[in-house]
């Protein structure tokens, strides 16, 4: 049986598939059969950050819909054995998700791997919702900024109230506050909520925070996920954010804003 | 140094504002889908506290929180600056 994880927010653009391609490069990389499934019906983006656009021949709709079966759909990761993408449809939209048809797809994957990720699209509409309700556990993912704390508590709140395991009764999802694109240059300043307020008003455990990064950027433009770069802040805060994930306790890093020269004070602001 | 720290402490603080603005907004936001009483518990309870202090119309939210199997009211009042 494997573990579902959703990765949503409710506001769009705050770092969803970024972290879907880290995490599940993450896990595929300590060893774990992993599957990341592109749930943005209409607008797949997962294909690109990942480094694979140009293997997608069947996607989610056509698996759904009978046209294709599982194995014909998943492409397979070129840097790691134990990853796999199952890309969304360009041409169809949500509406050709279904609960029934989701949960087969599903419980097939489940059959293969250890960990299935899903990538939700922005809003509260199907693809969100459908996104999250097989999941066992859900990282929210939030910015240190007004609306996207805000959609993120509405998040939290259809998580516990709209899916299979409220449904059927079970244990919650457990959820996780993922902190992305996070500046301390910024909250020093004055002009950024800070980790501590993010974590106060949505009191849920943190994953992890990742710090602002260009190399966030440099990756996308490669199609590789980030978490590959070594070198990078946010690379290393999601290699971090996965070893929690497993259960490793490690201390939060990237919190702090780096120490400037005096000219750098002074007119740094 | 009078002049470095007047560079360094020149803070914006439109982090705090937002904070308290946030604080009001997700408790308003969590009331959709709590307990039917709530906005007239709200309305009673502002009614109390006006008897000491004059706060504004929005001054206090009232919110259920779910935390693992229990539930938590929580009440947040603005005093006035
Ligand atoms: N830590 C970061 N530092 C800098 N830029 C980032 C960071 N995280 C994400 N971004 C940038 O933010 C943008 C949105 O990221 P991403 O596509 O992962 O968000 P999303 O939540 O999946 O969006 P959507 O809601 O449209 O699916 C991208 O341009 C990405 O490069
Ligand atoms: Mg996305």
């Amino acid at each position: 049986m494997a573990r579902i994880i959703v990765v949503t927010s409710g506001k769009g653009g705050v770092g969803k598939t970024t972290t879907s391609a880290a995490f599940a490069m993450g896990l595929a990389e300590r060893g774990f059969k992993t599957v990341v499934i592109d749930f943005d019906v209409g607008l797949r983006n997962l294909d690109l950050i990942m480094g694979c656009e140009r293997r997608v021949v069947y996607d989610f709709v056509n698996v759904i819909s009978g046209e294709a079966n599982v194995g014909q759909a998943l492409i397979k990761d070129k840097r790691n054995p134990n990853l796999f993408i199952l890309p969304a449809s360009q041409t169809r939209d949500k509406e050709a998700l279904t609960v029934e048809g989701v949960g087969k797809v599903l419980d097939e994957l489940s059959a293969e791997f250890e960990f299935i990720i899903c990538d939700s699209p922005a809003g509260i509409e199907k693809g969100a919702t459908l996104a999250m309700y097989y999941a066992d556990d859900a990282i929210v993912v939030t910015n240190p900024e007004v609306s996207s704390v805000r959609d993120s508590d509405r998040m939290i709140g259809i998580l516990s109230s709209k899916s299979r395991r409220a449904e059927q009764n079970l244990d919650g999802i457990r959820e996780f506050l993922l902190v992305t694109r996070y500046s301390p240059e910024r909250v020093q300043r004055g002009e950024m909520l800070a980790l501590e307020d993010v974590q106060e008003i949505l009191s849920l455990d943190l994953i992890g925070v990742i710090p602002e990064s260009p190399s966030v950027l440099n990756s996308s433009n490669a199609g590789v996920p980030v978490i590959l770069d070594r070198e990078s802040n946010a690379g290393q805060a999601y290699n971090d954010m996965v070893a929690r994930y497993l259960g490793e306790d490690l201390p939060h890093r990237f919190l702090k804003a780096e120490k400037k020269g005096l000219l750098g004070r002074l007119f740094g602001g | 140094m009078a002049l470095l720290d007047y560079f360094r402490q020149r803070k914006s603080n439109s982090a705090s504002i937002a904070k308290e603005r946030l604080q009001i907004l997700v408790a308003h936001d969590r009331r959709v889908g709590g307990p039917s009483y709530l906005p007239q518990l709200e309305r009673d309870l502002l009614k109390v506290i006006r008897k000491y202090v004059a706060v504004d119309n929005d001054a206090v939210s009232v919110s259920v929180e779910h935390d693992g199997r229990q539930e938590i009211l929580e009440l947040n009042i603005v005093l006035p600056d």
